[in-house]
C-alpha cells in the first residue's frame, strides 16, 4: 500500500505552494496529485506554473496526477480542463484526475488513461467498470462511502484498476457555486478578494455553542474533525486497498506521513495529534470517532 | 415560440398526482416508497397499486409519469435499484430519472425503449459531462442543478442535443446536488445513499431560557428568539459562528421562484421548469401547479409582453414556508 499525496484544497501563496512541493519531492510518495482542484477564480499557481512542477516532480522520478476541477460552470474552466489533459499526453509521466463527467468524456474520447476522482460518485462495481471502460487505471472512493461499499467493489474490481482511499485530512464534504468564505466578509464572488489565502487550513465553522463543526474553504465546504484511518491500516491492507490519500494540511505534513509510512510497516509511530473522526468507514455519522 | 415548453410538477402521494393532473401539469415526477430515491420520508410515495392508479389517471389526460430513482445503489443493495427500474418500465412510465452511471448502463442495456433523464444529483453542469451521458447511455433530457447562471444554462443548451429541465421554483440547495455530504456527516444520512437530507428522525426542537432550539444528530443548527419563527433545521440553512460573528453562514432559508425568468428561460432553448416539493402537501403542489400553468400559456402567447402578475407573485408566495424568494443562481446577486 503506497501512500498518495492529494490535491491542496486550500488558498496559500504561490512561493509557499512552490516550497510545500519542494518539501515533497523530498518525501518517499507513491503518487502526488497537483492542481487547483476547488475554485476556478483562484490564480496563485497558473496552469503553467501548476504543469511545471509537475514536471519537475516527474523529473524526480514521483508519479504526478492532475487534478480536474470539480465544478464546471464555463467555456473557461472547460478550457482549463483541456490544457491539464493537454500536458498529460504531451509529457506520458504525467496523468489526469478526472473529477466530474466532462473530463471522462473527453479523456475516453482521446484515448487517455485517467484517474477517477471522489467526487465522480462511484458507488457501485457496475460503475466502475464503465469508467474502466473509459480509461480509468484507478478510482477514488467517494468519501462519504465506507468498508461495506468498499468490500462489495473490492468483490469485482476490474483487472488492472487500482483502489484509493482518503484516509487523512479535514474531508471535503460538499461544493457550490457560492463562495462562503466570500459570504463571511460580505464580499460578491467576483470581487472575492481571494480571502481564503488568509486561512492555510480553512475557516473554522462553528455552532452557537461554540463547537467546531464545519470549515469553510471557499466553494468548498469540509468537515472540522479530521478524518483519520490511522488504526483501520490493517484492514485497508486485507481490503486490497493499493493507494491511502493524505489531503495537504499547512503544518507538520513530513512528520505526518512519516507516521503514515510507518504504520503501514507496522512500526509504531506518534500521529501528530488532532480532533479525529472516521464515522464514515464504519457507516456512521462522519463526525463520530469509532473505536475499531 | 413552438418548441414544447413543460412543466413537470411533483407528487409525493396519489392525491397530488391527481392535483398536479388536473392543474394543468405536463408532467408529474414520483418515486416508489423506499430509498431508491432523494425523498425517502416517511409516508411519503408510492406503492404499486397507488402508481398504476396515478399512471393510469395521468394518461388519460395525456399527462406523462416520471419515476425518480436518483439515488445511488451500492453493490449489496443492487438489486433493488435494478428491481425498481423495472417495475417503472412494466408500469408504463413515460421516463425515470437516474444518476448512477452504472444504473443508467443497466437500464439503457435492458429497456432500451425507455426514456431515460439524468437527474439534477447526477452533478451534470456542463455540456461535456451531458453529452457524456447521451452517448453512453442515449439519455434525452439532462436537470441541471441549481448552481449555473442564465447565460451558462444558455451555453449549455446550444451545445447538446438533450433536452434541459431547469428548477423553477420551490426548495433551495445551495450545494451542487449529488456533490454534498452534509447531513451524511452530521446524521448518516445522505441524499447520495439514502435518499434524505438532513432526516426527520434526526431533528430535536427543544425549548430553553435562551430561545427555540433546534438540532440535528445532537447539533445546534438554529436557535430562536421570542417572535422568531423556529425553521426546519436543514444543515445549510442553520446560523452558525465563523470569525466571531453569527449568520446564516451557508445559505439563507429562501425558496426558488423564477416566475419573471420565463420568457427568457423559453427563449435559451430551455425544454422544461421543474417544480420542487415532493414532501409538500397536494394543495401546495395544486396552487404551484395552477399559477406556473398560467404564466407559461401567458408567456406563451405574448412573450415580449410577459409580466408576472401580481396575484400569482402572491399566491406563492403564500406558500414559500414564509420565506423569501430568489431567483438562486440565475442572477447571481452573491457573485
Amino acid at each position: 500500500m503506497k501512500l498518495a499525496l492529494g490535491p491542496l484544497l486550500y488558498y496559500w501563496p504561490r512561493q509557499r505552494t512552490m516550497d510545500f512541493y519542494a518539501e515533497m519531492a523530498e518525501q518517499a510518495l507513491g503518487v502526488i496529485y497537483l492542481g487547483e482542484a476547488v475554485c476556478s477564480r483562484r490564480h496563485e499557481m497558473r496552469l503553467d506554473d501548476w504543469i511545471e512542477v509537475a514536471t519537475v516532480l516527474a523529473d524526480a522520478g514521483k508519479e504526478v496526477a492532475l487534478s480536474t476541477l470539480p465544478l464546471i460552470e464555463s467555456e473557461s474552466d472547460l478550457k482549463a480542463v483541456r490544457r491539464l489533459m493537454d500536458a498529460a499526453r504531451d509529457d506520458t509521466r504525467l496523468t489526469v484526475e478526472a473529477n466530474e463527467m466532462g473530463a471522462v468524456r473527453q479523456l475516453a474520447e482521446r484515448g487517455q488513461r485517467f484517474v477517477a476522482g471522489p467526487t465522480l460518485n462511484v458507488f457501485n462495481g457496475r460503475t466502475l467498470k464503465l469508467l474502466a471502460d473509459c480509461g480509468a487505471t484507478r478510482w477514488v472512493m467517494p468519501p462519504e462511502s465506507g468498508r461495506a461499499m468498499l468490500a462489495g467493489i473490492q468483490a469485482e474490481i476490474p483487472t488492472g484498476v487500482e483502489t484509493e482511499i482518503f484516509v487523512h485530512g479535514r474531508l471535503p464534504l460538499a461544493y457550490s457555486a457560492r463562495c462562503f468564505t466570500a459570504r463571511r466578509y460580505r464580499l460578491q464572488k467576483d470581487s472575492c478578494e481571494f480571502r481564503c489565502i488568509e486561512f492555510p487550513d480553512g475557516l473554522t465553522l462553528k455552532t452557537r455553542e461554540g463547537a467546531a463543526f464545519l470549515t469553510l474553504n471557499g466553494i468548498q465546504t469540509q468537515s472540522a474533525k479530521v478524518y483519520h484511518l490511522e488504526r483501520e491500516l490493517p484492514e485497508l491492507v486485507a481490503a486490497g486497498v493499493d493507494l491511502i490519500r493524505i489531503s495537504p494540511q499547512a503544518d507538520a505534513m513530513p512528520a505526518l506521513l512519516d507516521a503514515y509510512r510507518k504504520r503501514i510497516a507496522g512500526v509504531a509511530a506518534s500521529m501528530p495529534a488532532g480532533d479525529f473522526c472516521n464515522g464514515f468507514w464504519y457507516e456512521r455519522p462522519g463526525l463520530e470517532l469509532v473505536t475499531p | 415560440m413552438n418548441a414544447p415548453f413543460e412543466l413537470v410538477c411533483p407528487a409525493g402521494g396519489l392525491p397530488a398526482l391527481k392535483t398536479a393532473v388536473d392543474g394543468g401539469a405536463n408532467c408529474v415526477y414520483t418515486g416508489f416508497r423506499d430509498d431508491t430515491n432523494a425523498r425517502n420520508f416517511t409516508g411519503l410515495n408510492f406503492d404499486d397499486k397507488s402508481l398504476k392508479e396515478g399512471i393510469a389517471y395521468a394518461h388519460q389526460r395525456s399527462v406523462k409519469v416520471f419515476i425518480a430513482l436518483n439515488t445511488y445503489p451500492q453493490d449489496n443493495n443492487w438489486p433493488r435499484w435494478t428491481a425498481a427500474v423495472d417495475k417503472a418500465a412494466a408500469f408504463g412510465v413515460d421516463a425515470i430519472i437516474l444518476a448512477d452511471p452504472g444504473l443508467m448502463d443497466y437500464a439503457h442495456r435492458t429497456h432500451p425503449q425507455l426514456r431515460l433523464h439524468l437527474s439534477v444529483q447526477g452533478s451534470a453542469t456542463n455540456y461535456e459531462a451531458i453529452n457524456f451521458y447521451r452517448e453512453r447511455f442515449n439519455i434525452q433530457r439532462a436537470v441541471l442543478p441549481r448552481v449555473l447562471s442564465l447565460a451558462q444554462v444558455e451555453h449549455v443548451v446550444k451545445n447538446t442535443p438533450v433536452e434541459i429541465e431547469v428548477f423553477g421554483f420551490g426548495g433551495l440547495c445551495v450545494m451542487v446536488e449529488g456533490r454534498c455530504a452534509l447531513s451524511a456527516y452530521a446524521t448518516g444520512t445522505s441524499p447520495n445513499c439514502q435518499g434524505a437530507c438532513s432526516p426527520g428522525k434526526a431533528v430535536r426542537y427543544e425549548e430553553t431560557p435562551t430561545g427555540m432550539e433546534t438540532r440535528l444528530n445532537g447539533i445546534l443548527i438554529d436557535r430562536f428568539g421570542p417572535g422568531e419563527r423556529a425553521g426546519y433545521p436543514t444543515l445549510c440553512k442553520g446560523r452558525f459562528e465563523v470569525d466571531d460573528e453569527t449568520y446564516y453562514a451557508i445559505e439563507e432559508p429562501a425558496s426558488l421562484n423564477t416566475l419573471e425568468l420565463l420568457p427568457e428561460l423559453m427563449k435559451i432553448g430551455v425544454a422544461a421548469i421543474k417544480i420542487e416539493g415532493r414532501q409538500r402537501s397536494p394543495a401546495y403542489v395544486g396552487q404551484v401547479t395552477k399559477v406556473w400553468r398560467a404564466a407559461i400559456d401567458a408567456c406563451r402567447r405574448d412573450p415580449a409582453h410577459f409580466v408576472p402578475q401580481a396575484a400569482w407573485m402572491a399566491e406563492l408566495n403564500k406558500i414559500s414556508e414564509g420565506q423569501s424568494a430568489t431567483l438562486g443562481a440565475y442572477n447571481r446577486p452573491w457573485k
